[in-house]
């Protein structure tokens, strides 16, 4: 990794990825009267707030980590993959944190009204779902673990798919009639995933054709495509 | 703008009313210092708005007052559901600031002897204001409690005769695109309708609100006339009336009508029927400690004593 990408690039881009969790931060000295700071104010109802903050950013980061791979396509630069790590592990921050704010201050930290909620509302349910499925891929996200794991690895975080699907359905189901966010979060989803469908396909169809010239019994992929 | 049906008594048109007074001062105030002032300063402005509104003649009705401590008027001010603005809490306090509450008409229709349109004035006249001071729970599971002032609907609806025919009362909010945006998008049906059994229109609770913490409404609080039953759900509040009809049949409501499984002609506060998505058997209430404990809801919202009596025999897990 050439210096400037890490001792530069990477540093900054951390402290940018740092600044919606430190305006949560002041907003909450700001709620709890400790200190005031003109701007930061959480609203009438900072637990709220908050939730739909940490919401918000888990969403944010986890399309930031799905462009990147169309990105280095587009602009054969490598360099998106070195930040691909560090936008996956803030969406897993941001995922935590939103559960955290749930559970802590909306539910007072009470794990049998959790226990209720994640049994009796599916939009609860898939949300948490979506939160337990990080927990893999952040845990296996060292190049350690890359390296241990192979090929395996690549397999595993696929996952990070129907993580983005889970959450902006979460998002979608809890919103009491105004689905115009949700649905812009649903339309890059889409755009993000069809581009890999589309890749994959095309791909099918090279190997296929490749597999067609070897063995004339088996249709080329694309076909059936 | 007076003008009452074939055979009916008619509202005499009144002088100059105090209540006109103060909303003529109001819209030169919104329309030169208080825009500045949103304009300019933001959060703040709905503060300096707020000091700038001015104060109603009223006495407080203590005996429907309840005796927890109101939030403040920032709060009650800036975090307002009232779609016809936008969908965000704090859209009505930027978007309702230019909306023009004068002249403004109410027609009356349906089954009653009085019916026509009447000006606001006529609307308000014979009614003496009264501060109450009520618990407002909204179906998002939060709660505050805010210093109305206003008058009973009962005696109101009194005045036009309603045959017995009627039923049920229908509201409707003025129906105006260009001076509400939120009416541009098909988040809802508009105009927004609201309704209540005839009998829970005339239960001396319904509150027929045109001020807050003494002063007149603000814009986005429903002004200049809005409906207040404290033991329903916020959304019943219907604001900025420009319709009441009396009707045989119940109405059809906007959110009822919207997504039926979730939302109810009655909406009683009752935290034994969950909304499908997330539980009521707790609320937040806005203001207190941000971030203690939630605190549990009460069935209809703590006014159990006075209305349950409306609903005896009735299942409201049916009619929720």
């Amino acid at each position: 990794m050439s210096p400037r990408v890490r001792w530069v690039l990477k540093p900054v881009l951390f402290a940018a990825c740092l600044i919606p969790a430190l305006r949560l931060g002041l907003g909450v000295l700001d709620a709890t009267a400790v200190l005031h700071f003109r701007g930061v104010s959480l609203g009438a109802d900072p637990v709220k707030f908050m939730l739909h903050s940490c919401g918000r950013w888990t969403l944010n980061f986890l399309m930031i980590t799905l462009c990147m791979t169309p990105l280095r396509d587009l602009t054969r630069s490598l360099l998106w993959l070195r930040l691909r790590r560090m936008f996956g592990l803030f969406a897993f921050f941001y995922a935590l944190l939103h559960f955290s704010v749930y559970l802590l201050l909306d539910q007072s930290g009470k794990i049998g009204a959790l226990w209720q909620d994640i049994v009796k509302r599916p939009y609860i349910t898939i949300g948490m779902l979506g939160l337990l499925l990080l927990i893999p891929l952040a845990v296996t996200s060292t190049v350690k673990a890359q390296r241990r794991l192979g090929g395996r690895w690549t397999r595993l975080h696929r996952l990070i798919y129907l993580i983005a699907i889970l959450g902006v359905w979460h998002f979608w189901w809890q919103v009491k009639k105004d689905i115009s966010q949700p649905l812009m979060y649903a339309c890059g989803l889409t755009i993000l995933l069809g581009y890999r469908a589309w890749k994959l396909r095309r791909s099918g169809a090279v190997a296929g054709t490749t597999a067609a010239g070897l063995s004339s019994a088996r249709s080329p992929r694309s076909d059936a495509a | 703008m007076t003008k009452a049906s074939t055979g009916g008594k008619k509202i005499l048109p009144s002088d100059i009313t105090p209540y006109e007074r103060y909303v003529s001062r109001r819209a030169l105030i919104a329309g030169g210092l208080g825009l500045a002032a949103a304009q300019s300063l933001g959060g703040f402005a709905s503060r300096a708005f707020g000091q700038a509104e001015p104060a109603l003649t009223y006495v407080r009705n203590a005996d429907l007052s309840v005796k927890d401590k109101p939030n403040s008027y920032v709060d009650i001010t800036t975090y307002n559901n009232y779609y016809e603005f936008g969908t965000d809490k704090s859209d009505p306090s930027q978007n309702a600031q230019k909306f023009r509450t004068r002249p403004w008409t109410v027609t009356v229709g349906g089954e009653a002897e009085v019916t026509g349109s009447f000006s606001l004035e006529d609307i308000l006249k014979p009614h003496p204001l009264q501060e109450r001071v009520y618990r407002l729970r909204c179906v998002e599971a939060w709660s505050m409690v805010i210093p109305w002032i206003g008058f009973s609907l009962g005696d109101l609806l009194k005045r036009f005769k309603p045959t017995s025919k009627a039923k049920f009362v229908e509201f409707k909010t003025l129906y105006d695109p260009k001076q509400m945006p939120g009416q541009r998008a098909g988040v809802l049906e508009w105009p927004y309708v609201e309704g209540l059994r005839m009998d829970e229109a005339m239960h001396p609770l319904a509150l027929l609100a045109v001020g807050l913490y003494g002063k007149v409404l603000p814009n986005q609080n429903g002004a200049p006339l809005r409906l207040i039953v404290p033991w329903k759900y916020g959304f019943k509040g219907i604001k900025a009336i420009v319709s009441i009809k009396f009707t045989e049949r119940a109405p059809r409501t906007t959110w009822a009508g919207s997504a039926s499984n979730e939302y109810g002609f009655f909406a009683n506060v009752n935290p034994e029927v969950d909304h499908p998505r997330w539980s009521q058997a707790t609320e937040r209430h806005i203001g207190a400690d941000a971030f203690g404990p939630r605190q549990p809801t009460l069935p209809y919202n703590g006014y159990g004593a006075q209305v349950a009596d409306l609903y005896r025999g009735m299942d409201l897990r049916k009619f929720f």
